[in-house]
């Protein structure tokens, strides 16, 4: 097995007590718990299966923001620009699981990681993060996931393109510091929309970036502080034309709220270059209101109850008062992840339908059609 | 004992069921930094009387060491077991979203699989508790413990079945799901429970290789006694849990059910037949941890996946509860309703037990519904 890095997974945890700790003697000595159950008692980064990172510094840039560096322990295996991690931050003795983006370059010679959290009013693990985070803290982290990331460097002959709004910056702030790490010689621009100047994170070092790159170039679309900008209003076809006189050469990678998501998305369809566009979904996906939604019955079969059906498998099953895993919410992290024993679904990201018994379902983004047992 | 509650009617059973509904909602919108706070204490407490019984055991040539090593490995699988395994498993503490407490992954150090025990006792006792012949926790199949099961002759050894239930109690907790008595005798076929066999084998292998094979021969010389003082720990656990398990539904004056009875009952009538269903110990504040604070069973069975610590609390308000609707609380000191389950599994090894409906020749008769059957008068009659 090799990560995504490209070094063995064996390599992990680095040096012989390390590796003594997550071996399979000791591994059957603390059954059923496991070492880490062990470990973490002592020092939470010492786990050797788990991955946890210190807070090593906590930056508020921008009124509402705060970019976190995090030191990841020896467990941890790298990522690719434009990756997400799920976060676990303890609020109130609670686990909240969340996806961030990763900000910074995956060649940091500190092996730091670094994310940039913009507070949800109705978000509590983002709001505690921006009041609350400070040096010396310690989260939970899943493995880098997400496929939104840089073409292998011998396939960058394409104009890239890196299309962000608001806090949707992170994944293509990301790919634009890995691209000046790498050398990149070919044209790239940056296009980020925000309110006002006052919102935009890490501005200085984005027209650092820009200016270093040989085709860099920043584009800045100011929505509250059009004088201040390059781009006026939301995106457009005039937009485009800034952009590039060669859609068909470009590279699209996309992050940031649904409107510009799906304006960019409109443009480039309308061109025929639908399939230049990579993206990175911010935030649920609405509920496609054609579907029955209302009419399925969900059956758990473990507990034996029926509950009629409101809004997603994952909605309809918390309503009842059953509270299965969950992660994401979003149909990232696979947390939630459980085998549907009978009926149809259609996932609302991939629009796909599920057809078949006993297949896994996500059920944050599964909406029944009809009637549906889950094993729950 | 069949129910004895005659003087309900169905609404005051309801307005019952809501002041425990009531009750639980308080609990859970309370929960939070305070369990977690709990639970760490007791995991952090097992763990570390874990590594220290282990890590005495390599000097249990030395008499101190071996019967210290021995006795905090005993109280880690007490705690393990109990006040955290039984506990987490119930998905008391799921609202802490933590993956190292998740109710439907959590293994303990014992020998029956996770899985299996969440189906025997989280679903199977826990949703038919005390309901003769649904309830397989009445006897686990081997013991007559309620004169409504019918006598056999090979009842007389309900004393021996006992004991060697205790002695052996985790392989006995193990086998529950197997329903051994079922494949016996014919009513289940062997190929369906290939597959709870095959994870027993895992979970049993894993349990003996570390406490049998792994940390004896890491011991060296020592190998022996830290063999036996691995055995004489999990005897200890199977001794004591045995002790305080038998003492939730077996003790006198704990009622047993008809499935009729329990066919269309209310949620205050579910309420009811936990209450009745169970009996608590009474003790201090260490007893009540060591107890998995099932010595509060009945706070565990009307509310089984609150977290067992604040039962103690909760208890304060159940009961003054049952004093206003006139319900009995089974409760007492570990020595007295020890005292009545053993003087029960002798007693009714003997073939003049039989239920008053059993001696007049009938199955035990229930009432035709799960709601209690009211007289003209408006009181309720008993279900038998």
């Amino acid at each position: 097995m090799v990560d995504v890095m490209g070094a063995p997974v064996a390599d992990r945890p680095r040096g012989v007590l390390r590796r003594v700790l997550a071996s399979e003697l000791v591994d059957r000595l603390t059954a059923p718990h496991g070492v880490d159950r062990y470990l973490e008692l002592v020092d939470p980064r010492w786990v050797v299966r788990e991955t946890r990172a210190e807070v090593v510094a906590a930056v508020r840039q921008t009124p509402g923001t705060v970019t976190l560096t995090l030191r990841p322990n020896d467990t941890w295996g790298g990522f690719r620009a434009g990756q997400h991690v799920v976060v676990g931050v303890e609020v109130d003795g609670i686990v909240h699981e969340r996806c961030f983006s990763l900000a910074g370059s995956p060649h940091r010679a500190d092996g730091t990681l670094e994310l940039t959290v913009k507070a949800n009013p109705a978000g509590r693990v983002s709001r505690h993060l921006v009041d609350h985070a400070r040096p010396g803290m310690v989260v939970r982290l899943s493995e880098a996931r997400g496929d939104l990331t840089l073409p292998p460097p011998a396939d960058r002959g394409d104009h890239l393109v890196l299309i962000s709004g608001g806090s949707g910056i992170t994944p293509v702030l990301s790919m634009l510091r890995a691209l000046v790490d790498e050398g990149h010689q070919g044209p790239v621009t940056f296009v980020h929309y925000a309110w006002t100047l006052a919102d935009v994170c890490y501005l200085d070092e984005l027209r650092a970036l820009t200016a270093a790159l040989p085709g860099g170039r920043l584009l800045l679309g100011l929505t509250d502080q059009p004088e201040a900008g390059d781009l006026v209003g939301p995106f457009s076809v005039e937009h485009l034309a800034a952009v590039t006189d060669d859609p068909a050469g470009c590279r699209v990678h996309l992050c940031g709220p649904a409107p510009l998501m799906a304006a960019v998305e409109e443009h480039l369809a309308g061109l025929g270059l639908a399939d230049r566009i990579h993206l990175e979904r911010f935030g649920p996906p609405p509920i496609d209101p054609s579907l029955d939604t209302g009419q399925g019955v969900v059956t758990m079969v473990r507990s034996g109850r029926s509950v009629a059906g409101t809004g997603t498998v994952l909605e309809t099953v918390e309503a009842a008062g059953v509270r299965p895993a969950t992660g994401c919410r979003r149909g990232i992290c696979g947390t939630c992840t459980t085998t549907k024993t009978s009926g149809v679904v259609r996932n609302l990201v991939t629009g796909q339908d599920s057809h078949a018994d006993a297949e896994p379902i996500r059920l944050c983004v599964s909406v029944p059609c009809g009637d549906v047992a889950v094993d729950l | 004992m069949p129910n004895p509650i005659t003087h309900l009617t169905p609404e005051q059973i309801d307005a019952f069921g809501e002041e425990l509904d009531d009750l639980r909602r308080r609990t859970v919108a309370d929960l939070g930094e305070r369990d977690r706070g709990y639970l760490e204490r007791v995991v952090r407490a097992q763990r570390g009387l874990e590594f220290a019984g282990r890590a005495l055991l390599f000097a249990g040539f030395l008499p101190p060491a071996w019967v210290g090593g021995v006795a905090a490995l005993s109280l880690s699988k007490i705690l393990d077991n109990m006040e955290i395994g039984h506990n987490v498993m119930h998905g008391q503490y799921d609202f802490l979203q933590d993956p190292a407490f998740e109710g439907r992954a959590f293994e303990w150090d014992t020998a029956c699989p996770g899985d299996q025990w969440r189906h025997s006792h989280n679903y199977r006792h826990h949703t038919f508790t005390n309901i003769v012949g649904e309830d397989r926790d009445i006897g686990y199949g081997v013991l007559r413990m309620t004169p409504e099961q019918p006598w056999k002759p090979s009842d007389l050894g309900n004393p021996i079945y006992a004991a060697l239930l205790a002695t052996f109690f985790q392989y006995g907790v193990m086998l529950h799901d197997l329903e051994a008595d079922n494949l016996l005798a014919g009513r289940t076929s062997w190929s369906d429970t290939a597959e709870l066999r095959a994870a027993m084998a895992r979970k049993l292998g894993s349990q003996t290789l570390k406490d049998y094979v792994l940390f004896p021969l890491l011991t060296g010389p020592s190998a022996p006694l830290t063999f036996v003082g691995n055995a004489t720990a999990n005897l200890v656990r199977n001794l004591w849990a045995f002790t305080i398990i038998f003492c939730g539904h077996f003790p006198d004056g704990v009622a047993t059910f008809t499935q009729e009875e329990a066919d269309q009952e209310s949620r205050g009538g579910w309420y009811l037949r936990q209450l009745l269903g169970s009996a608590n110990i009474s003790g201090g504040p260490l007893f009540h941890v060591l107890s998995g604070n099932l010595s509060h069973q009945i706070e565990h069975h009307l509310f089984p996946d609150l977290p067992a610590h604040r039962y103690p609390e909760l208890a304060v308000e159940v009961r003054e509860i049952c004093e206003r609707y006139g319900l009995p609380y089974n409760t007492g000191g570990l020595a007295e309703q020890f005292g009545s389950v053993v003087a029960k599994i002798c007693r009714l090894a003997l073939p003049w037990t039989k239920a008053p409906e059993a001696e007049a020749g009938a199955v035990p008769a229930p009432s035709t519904s799960a709601a209690p059957r009211v007289d003209t008068s408006g009181r309720v009659l008993a279900a038998a």
